[in-house]
C-alpha cells in the first residue's frame, strides 16, 4: 500500500481529471483503494479480511480547501469521485486522502 | 448543576464530538477526527439523527437524486446528487438497508458548487437518501434502488 | 433467417461453409433479431441491446476503474527482462496498436496464437516465469494496456487456407455450438438464439462483438478478467467443467469467436459489471 506522497517511483493512487467551463472547475478522480469493508472472509482461512478504506478525501484549489468528504467502507472499490467548485483554467488542484489503517497520498493536477 | 447533571453533559459532549453534528455545530471548518460514531451507526433515523441533531428532512425536487432503478451490480451503484438550493453546507448520502446506513458525507466550501457523485456499494435492494443541508434546513430526495442476483453474470 | 437453416449451413454434411459464408448467416442472423442495432455498436455486448445496463455503464465509463490498470499495464510493458530484452521486441510495431492482429493461426507451429498466449511466450523466450491468465495481475493490465493501444482499429482475422487453420477454426465453431454442462447450454443458446433475452437477471450478449472489449474490469470481481477466465466462467455457470487457459479449446474458440467479430473496433479494455 502507497504510503508518503512525493516518492518519485510509486506511482500515485489518485488519478484526477479537471476540466473548467464557464467559471465552473468540474474535478473527477479515480482511487486505487480496496474499500475493505471487514465484513468480508478470507475463503481458505474463514477469517474476516480486516476492514481498509478511506476515511477522509480533501481537495484543494491554489492552497484554498474546496470540499472535504468522508467516507465510510460502503463506497465502491477503487472509489469514484466527482465535484465542481468555482475556479479558473489554470488552478492547481491537489488531492489527498486518509485511510482508517493510517495511510495516506495525494497527487496534483493542473485545470484545463 | 449537580454531579450528576455534570458527568452527563459530559458524557454527551464527548459522545457527539464522534459524530457530525460536532463538525457542522462549529462556525469554523475544523479538520476533526473522521466522525466514525455517525458511521457505525445501523439504524437510518439514528443515523440521520446523528448527522443533523434532528430527523426532519424535507422532501423537495430541488435535490436531484440519480441512482439506477435496477443497479447492474450492487458493489458498484453509481449515484449522482444536485441541488438548485443556495448556501449548501453538506450532502450526505443514506442507504436505508446497509448494514450502516451512513455511506459517505460532502462538507461543501464557499466554492462549492452543490453537485457531487460517487459510486456505493449496496447490500440489497433499499431506499437511496440524498439529504443536503442548505440555510440550516435539511431538505431530502430518495429513490428506490433494485439490487437483483444475476443469472449468467458469474 | 429461420433456426434450422441457420443449423444446416453450420452443419451441412460432407461440405463445411467456409468461414465467410458463417459468417455472413452469423451477421444476417443478427441483423434480422435486432433490426436498430447499428453494426459497429456491437462492440458495446451487453449494452448494445439493453438501454437502462447502458446508462449505468456510459456513467462508470466516465472515469472507469480499469485507466489504473492500463497505467499499470505500461509501466510492466516497459520494464526490461533480467536479460535486458523488452516485449517490444516480441511483437511487430512494438507491440503498439496489434490486438486486433489476434488470435491468428500460426503456421509454424500449426496453432492458434491468442496475444496473452504471445505475452508468455516472449518471457519465457526471454527467460521469465510466465504470468497467470486468471485472477487479473500482469498478464491481464498488460493485455489491457496492448488492447488500449489498439482501440478503435478494426478486426480483421483473416484465416489461411490451410487444413490446420480451418480444422482450429472449426473446432471453435463446434465447441460454440455444442451443449455441455448439467444446464445443457451451448454458447449458441444464449448469445445467438436467446441473445437479448432475460436469463434471470441478465441479459445475453449477442454473439458478435465478444472478443472487441476484453480483456474487461468487472464491478463483481473488482478487477480484469481475461476472455479465457470468462470462458471458464460461462462454462462454470452452466455446470460443465471448464477447460484449463491458453490451451486448444479455448484459443480455437477465440479464434471463432473473434473471427465472428470481424468488422468491429478494439474497444478495450471495457467495464463490465
Amino acid at each position: 500500500m502507497v504510503a508518503e506522497a512525493n516518492r518519485e517511483n510509486i506511482m500515485s493512487t489518485i488519478k484526477i481529471k479537471a476540466k473548467e467551463s464557464k467559471g465552473s472547475v468540474t474535478v473527477r478522480t479515480l482511487i486505487k483503494h480496496p474499500m475493505e469493508t471487514g465484513q468480508r472472509k478470507n475463503k481458505k482461512t474463514g477469517e474476516k479480511i480486516p476492514s481498509h478504506f478511506i476515511q477522509e478525501v480533501t481537495c484543494k484549489a491554489n492552497g484554498e480547501e474546496v470540499i472535504n468528504v468522508y467516507w465510510g467502507p460502503a463506497v465502491s472499490k477503487n472509489p469514484y469521485l466527482t465535484f465542481v467548485y468555482e475556479g479558473s483554467k489554470g488552478d492547481t488542484i491537489e488531492l489527498s486522502w486518509l485511510d482508517n489503517q493510517g495511510n495516506r497520498d495525494s497527487n496534483k493536477v493542473t485545470a484545463k | 448543576m449537580n454531579r450528576r447533571k455534570f458527568i452527563k453533559k459530559s458524557l454527551m459532549t464527548v459522545a457527539a464530538l464522534g459524530t457530525f453534528s460536532a463538525l457542522l455545530i462549529k462556525p469554523k471548518r475544523v479538520y476533526a477526527a473522521w466522525p466514525k460514531a455517525s458511521f457505525d451507526i445501523t439504524d437510518l433515523s439514528k443515523s440521520i439523527n446523528s448527522v443533523y441533531g434532528h430527523n426532519n428532512l424535507s422532501k423537495t425536487t430541488k435535490v436531484k437524486l440519480k441512482v439506477p432503478d435496477i443497479a447492474e451490480n450492487g458493489a458498484v451503484v453509481p449515484i449522482n446528487v444536485k441541488t438548485s438550493l443556495k448556501n449548501v453546507e453538506s450532502i450526505m448520502l443514506f442507504v436505508e438497508n446497509n448494514p450502516q446506513p451512513l455511506s459517505s458525507g460532502y462538507m461543501l466550501s464557499a466554492k462549492s458548487k452543490p453537485v457531487i457523485g460517487t459510486r456505493i456499494k449496496m447490500g440489497q435492494t433499499s431506499t437511496v437518501i440524498a439529504a443536503v443541508k442548505s440555510n440550516g434546513k435539511v431538505y431530502s430526495a430518495s429513490k428506490e434502488v433494485k439490487i437483483t442476483i444475476g443469472g449468467c453474470g458469474g | 433467417m429461420n433456426k434450422f437453416f441457420f443449423i444446416l449451413l453450420f452443419f451441412s454434411l460432407g461440405v463445411f461453409a467456409s468461414p465467410e459464408e458463417d459468417l455472413d448467416a452469423f451477421r444476417d442472423h443478427f441483423k434480422s433479431r435486432f433490426p436498430s442495432i447499428a453494426f459497429s455498436d456491437y462492440k458495446n455486448g451487453v449494452y448494445s441491446v439493453d438501454s437502462s445496463s447502458r446508462e449505468q455503464w456510459e456513467s462508470i465509463e466516465e472515469f472507469p476503474p480499469y485507466e489504473i490498470n492500463i497505467e499499470q499495464g505500461e509501466e510492466l510493458f516497459n520494464i526490461p527482462f533480467k536479460n535486458g530484452n523488452i516485449y517490444a521486441s516480441c511483437f511487430e510495431n512494438k507491440g503498439i496498436g496489434i490486438r486486433q492482429n489476434y488470435p491468428y493461426f500460426d503456421e509454424d507451429t500449426n496453432q492458434v496464437m491468442t496475444l496473452e498466449l504471445a505475452i508468455n511466450k516472449c518471457r519465457k523466450k526471454n527467460g521469465e516465469k510466465p504470468l497467470n491468465y486468471y485472477k487479473g495481475g500482469p498478464m491481464a493490465d498488460i493485455s489491457a494496456y496492448m488492447a488500449y493501444t489498439s482501440r478503435g482499429n478494426i478486426i480483421n482475422i483473416e484465416i489461411p487456407n490451410n487444413e490446420k487453420a480451418l480444422e482450429a477454426y472449426e473446432d471453435g465453431k463446434k465447441l460454440y455450438f455444442s451443449k455441455k454442462g448439467q444446464l445443457n447450454f451451448s454458447c449458441a443458446d444464449c448469445h445467438i438464439w436467446q441473445s437479448g433475452t432475460k436469463l434471470r437477471a441478465d441479459i445475453t450478449s449477442p454473439g458478435i462483438g465478444h472478443s472487441t472489449h476484453f480483456p474487461v474490469y468487472r464491478s463483481s470481481a473488482g478487477r480484469l478478467v481475461t476472455l479465457h477466465e470468462r470462458f471458464a466462467g460461462c462454462l462454470n455457470r452452466i455446470r460443465a467443467k471448464p477447460y484449463k487457459a491458453q490451451k486448444d479449446e479455448y484459443r480455437n474458440l477465440e479464434y471463432f469467436v473473434t473471427y465472428m467479430s470481424n468488422g468491429l473496433e478494439i474497444n478495450g479494455p471495457g467495464s463490465r459489471k
